[in-house]
Order: C-alpha cells, then sequence, then structure tokens
C-alpha cells in the first residue's frame, strides 16, 4: 500500500483520539472541530479505498482480495457509525466513542498492512 | 420520565461497551465470514468457533445497545456466553494447541485483540448488574 497515505490516516484518527480526549477532560461534547476532523479522516479514508482498488487493480498481487477490501471497506464505515453513536449521547461518553473510533481505526491500518505485505513487519 | 425507572443500557458510560462490543462484532464476523468462505473445510472446529463468537458479539452489542424488555435478557445471555467461551476456549487453546491450528478471537485468551476479549465480558456483567432495573423484586 501506500506509506504516507496509511500513515495520513493513523495520524488523523490518533489525532480523533488525543482531541476527543482532551475533550473528556473539561467535560465537553463533540464540537464541529472535533466532527470536523472526524470527517476528514473519512474523507483520506475514501481515498485509501479509491487507491487500495486500484493497487489491487493494477498490480494484481498474491494476497487474499476479499480480507483486504474488507478492511478498506470496513474502517470506511467506522467513522460515520462512530459521529452518529456518539451524537446521541448527551454526556461525555459520547466524546468517548470517538476515543475509541481513532484507536481502532490505526488497528485496522496495520492488519490491512499485514494483508497487503504479510512480510511487513512494524 | 420516572426517576426511579431502570437506566437502558446503552446510555452513559454503556455508550463506550456497545462501540467497543461493536468494533468485536464486526471483527469477529468479519474474520469469520473469511475463514468459513475461503478455507472452511481447513480447521473447522475453531472456525465454528468463530461463528459462534461473532455471533455472541452481534447479540450482545443489539442487546446493550437496543432498550427493549427482551434486549436486556438477550445481553445477559450474549455477555455470560462470551464469558464461559473466552474462558474455555482461552484454555483449550493454550492446553491444546493441536486442537487450534488457527486462532479465533478467544485464543489465548483473547490475546490478539490486547486481551479485550477477557476485560470485556466482566465489564459487561459490571454493566447489566449497575443498570439493573430499580423495580425488581426484593431478594428473599
Amino acid at each position: 500500500m501506500v506509506v504516507w497515505l496509511q500513515l495520513t490516516v493513523v495520524a488523523l484518527s490518533l489525532a480523533v483520539a488525543v482531541l476527543a480526549g482532551v475533550y473528556l477532560v473539561p467535560d465537553r461534547r463533540p464540537d464541529r472541530w472535533l466532527l470536523g476532523l472526524t470527517w476528514l479522516l473519512e474523507v483520506v479514508l475514501v481515498v485509501q479505498l479509491v487507491v487500495g482498488i486500484a493497487l489491487l487493480v493494477t498490480e494484481s498481487p498474491d494476497i487474499s482480495v476479499a480480507t483486504f477490501v474488507g478492511y478498506l471497506v470496513g474502517c470506511l464505515l467506522l467513522p460515520p457509525v462512530a459521529a452518529w453513536w456518539a451524537r446521541g449521547e448527551p454526556s461525555r461518553s459520547g466524546t468517548a466513542v470517538l476515543v475509541v473510533l481513532g484507536v481502532t481505526v490505526p488497528f485496522l491500518v496495520l492488519r490491512m498492512q499485514q494483508v497487503w505485505d504479510p512480510a511487513w513487519i512494524l | 420520565m420516572d426517576p426511579v425507572s431502570r437506566r437502558g443500557t446503552g446510555t452513559g458510560p454503556g455508550r463506550v461497551l456497545v462501540a467497543l462490543y461493536g468494533v468485536f462484532a464486526v471483527a469477529a464476523t468479519g474474520r469469520s465470514v473469511v475463514q468459513l468462505s475461503l478455507q472452511a473445510s481447513e480447521a473447522p472446529f475453531p472456525y465454528a468457533l468463530s461463528a459462534l463468537a461473532a455471533l455472541v458479539y452481534v447479540a450482545a452489542t443489539v442487546g446493550l445497545a437496543v432498550d427493549r424488555p427482551w434486549s436486556r435478557r438477550l445481553a445477559w445471555t450474549a455477555v455470560g456466553v462470551e464469558l464461559v467461551g473466552v474462558l474455555v476456549v482461552g484454555t483449550l487453546s493454550l492446553a491444546d494447541p493441536v486442537l487450534f491450528p488457527d486462532d479465533t478471537v478467544w485464543s489465548g485468551y483473547g490475546r490478539g485483540y490486547g486481551f479485550l476479549p477477557l476485560v470485556l465480558p466482566f465489564l459487561g456483567l459490571a454493566w447489566l448488574l449497575r443498570t439493573r432495573p430499580t423495580k425488581a423484586r426484593p431478594s428473599r
């Protein structure tokens, strides 16, 4: 996969986790900055999906295509679902849902990279 | 709203718990679908367990997220099965690795997932106890 793209995804998603974590302390709800960052993450995940599919087609690597596409699509679904689930909660727990999101996405990217290149080690 | 009435399991800290269960529901379902579709005959026992784990996580997520009379019972059942599952499978996978040629979510007490599969059922049970309806019959 394209390393800088995946690093961008990881950085953005960790930024979501950190900002949400900072919001937790003074008991703040997700505001436009936190949600904006979440949607920015979603945009980059869409780019990642397009690039990932393009690489699958052009390079046709010897990997489990279903698993790889599963990770590409799976992490794409998380931000909207998390934002929706966070929105329905009036307490700071809604903000904590976005921490879970921000911590989960890097693991998916890591697994995705391992599917793409089984010899790859962190 | 009646202040004495029960709290939903999907509100407050339960919101985060549902999010965690949701992640595992997706992860376990994905793993199970891939295993069953690609290599079902290779390791039928662990793959069947993966499918069971996926079912349990989906049921727990729904049971905790939804606030209906049936959902609490579903959550109790799912989290209970989850606890038994992670303890039994975790122990078996360490005692008899031959039985588990491929990993399940619960192998080695969920060490492939930062031991969260071991922690989650305890959190789930604690939360279900904590949010128990207050109008329940007094204990004997």
